[in-house]
């Protein structure tokens, strides 16, 4: 078997941006890699090789493109059903990305299941595509939107789970499996485990986590799972939701339109079958494709041997980034709970100062709120610089980030 | 440090250490209170005018060193004009101030956040207070429009 460290070595030359310079010649240093991935040839490829020789509409015609790309678009369905271990393909559903994905969640399933009084249960550290569809729907039904707090090392206090489950009144439990600021991985184990007891649904918003450690539906027993593919090597405007049988059998329609239903009538319709029924209207039938290979790549290069990857990086991060003088760094220093996300903030520097200052040196990290607010609230800052690594990032790349910040520092005479 | 790194000279890295005409007005005739969604600077603005005239302006919340030294630089200038003179502000007096002509684009938000928060201010102060309120509707859309 070939080494780990040799295996990470050969991955960059799959990127062709990361053969770039940017600014005044400098080499890129890709560090937002929680937001948005870089893309390999592999990827790019299959993409064009879809639209130069297999381009037709999917589930229609009877022709041999048609069938080609409908083969295509179903292989990633599939591939994706082994990637997290999911048993039936058909309770998966080809969205945008996890925003909507949680949407159509709480379209479909919040408007006819939660009423006046219920409760849906999130977290202090979400997205804001995981607070703002369940504010909508809770508003909507005067039903209550309630958090499990964060403590001081940016996890989650299961007491409050507790304190809420204990009403009767929660319908839905909804966290991401690893925040996309502070890195923290959830402990979903014991999240579902008390759901499950009380008798309640779970969501995970696994957008942070899918691309970075060995996911397995089967074994975390969630109800909904959603995803999206541009953090994973992927195309943009292609996610999935993945949403167990018995669940999915009890929600309306999100869209209308072709595709998603049996027959139309000038004043009634049935629908097709699972998944297609949320799959209204031709899909991205490309993306899809290119999120396939995606997927291929990553399970080529194992999804362990990534994780150990970016403990490493993380690991090398926090300990470079520790002896600069100002510096702080927000959440857990226990790597077995955190992944490849450092979030900091350069004594009274703000995030936008800084990330200005080292974009000079070639250096991509995002400042701001991350579209969390809540939880920027909760640490009590406005915003945070944020390095987050993936498979192409090199110690040399935190070298680079670590020096830079001298210049910050000369700048802002710290 | 080349390019757009320039724009972090002694000025603005001083303005952001000390900002001037920082705080609240507590007697003020009207405030305001803005924020960029993307990037979370938030600014408020406090004045107090006495016979059409601003005679006193200061703000305060949290932002970027650009943010702070616009901030810093347009109360300066504003302090004093009168309503008419201060609603006549354009955006190169503040930044033409700072040397941010040339400021890129992503960043012209943090540099004309209090810029948009004056002008907001104004027209509030002047939809309440005057009976010519004709062209309030005017300023509302500039403030709306500035970037």
């Amino acid at each position: 078997m070939q080494s780990t460290e040799s295996l990470f070595e050969n991955i960059r030359k799959d990127f062709p941006i990361l053969q770039r310079t940017v600014r005044d010649n400098k080499k890129l240093v890709y560090l937002d890699n929680a937001s948005t991935t870089q893309k390999p040839n592999q990827v790019i490829d299959s993409i064009t090789d879809y639209y130069q020789n297999h381009n037709a509409n999917i589930h229609r015609a009877v022709y041999a493109l048609a069938e080609e790309a409908t083969e295509a678009y179903e292989a990633t369905r599939d591939k994706i059903a082994n990637f997290i271990n999911i048993q039936n393909r058909q309770e998966i559903i080809f969205v945008r990305g996890t925003t909507e994905a949680i949407n159509l969640v709480a379209y479909a399933w919040g408007r006819p299941h939660i009423s006046e009084g219920d409760i849906v249960v999130t977290t202090e550290y979400e997205h804001h595509s995981n607070i703002v569809p369940w504010q909508l729907v809770t508003q909507e039904k005067r039903a209550k939107l309630e958090y499990i707090r964060m403590d001081d090392n940016g996890e989650l206090i299961l007491d409050d789970l507790d304190k809420y489950l204990a009403t009767g009144k929660v319908k839905l439990v909804t966290f991401s499996l690893m925040s996309n600021v502070l890195g923290t991985i959830t402990n979903a184990e014991a999240i579902i485990e008390k759901c499950k007891a009380a008798g309640v649904l779970t969501l995970i918003d696994g957008a942070q986590a899918v691309p970075h450690m060995k996911v397995d539906i089967e074994k975390l027993g969630c109800d909904f799972f959603a995803f999206s593919g541009h953090k994973m090597l992927g195309p943009t405007g292609i996610g999935v939701l993945w949403v167990r049988k018995s669940v999915l059998e009890t929600m309306v329609p999100f869209h209308g339109g072709g595709d998603m239903i049996r027959e139309v009538h000038k004043y009634e319709t049935t629908w097709n079958d699972l998944p297609y029924k949320f799959e209204a209207g031709t899909p991205n039938i490309a993306d899809v494709v290119g999120l396939g290979s995606a997927i291929d790549y990553l399970t080529k290069i194992g999804m362990d041997n990534i994780r150990e990857h970016e403990i490493e990086l993380t690991k090398y991060a926090m300990e470079k980034l520790s002896e600069v003088k100002g510096l702080h760094i927000y959440g857990t220093k226990d790597m077995s709970k955190r992944g490849g996300v450092i979030s900091f903030n350069f004594a009274d520097v703000h995030p936008h100062d800084v990330a200005q200052i080292i974009d000079e040196e070639g250096i991509a990290v995002r400042s701001g709120h991350h579209c969390a607010q809540v939880l920027m609230e909760r640490l009590n800052v406005a915003a945070t610089s944020r390095a987050s690594f993936y498979i192409y990032n090199t110690k040399e790349d935190i070298d680079i980030l670590v020096n830079s910040l001298k210049i910050v520092a000369r700048v802002f005479k710290l | 440090m080349s390019g757009n790194a320039d724009i972090y000279h002694e000025m603005i890295v001083d303005y952001s250490r000390n900002p001037i005409n920082y705080g609240e007005i507590e007697n003020h005739d009207v405030t305001f209170h803005d924020s960029n969604p993307l990037c979370g600077d938030s600014i408020d603005i406090d004045m107090k005018i006495d016979d059409n005239k601003v005679t006193d302006i200061k703000f305060h919340g949290k932002g970027c060193a650009i943010c702070m030294a616009c901030s810093s630089v347009l109360t300066e200038i504003t302090k004093g004009k009168t309503l008419d003179e201060a609603r006549a502000i354009e955006k190169n007096d503040v930044l033409s101030e700072l040397g941010l002509e040339h400021l890129q684009a992503v960043r012209i938000k943090c540099a004309l956040l209090s810029l948009k928060v004056l002008k907001s201010a104004l027209y509030t102060y002047i939809g309440k207070n005057l009976e010519d309120a004709s062209d309030v509707d005017k300023l509302k859309e500039e403030a709306a429009n500035l970037y």
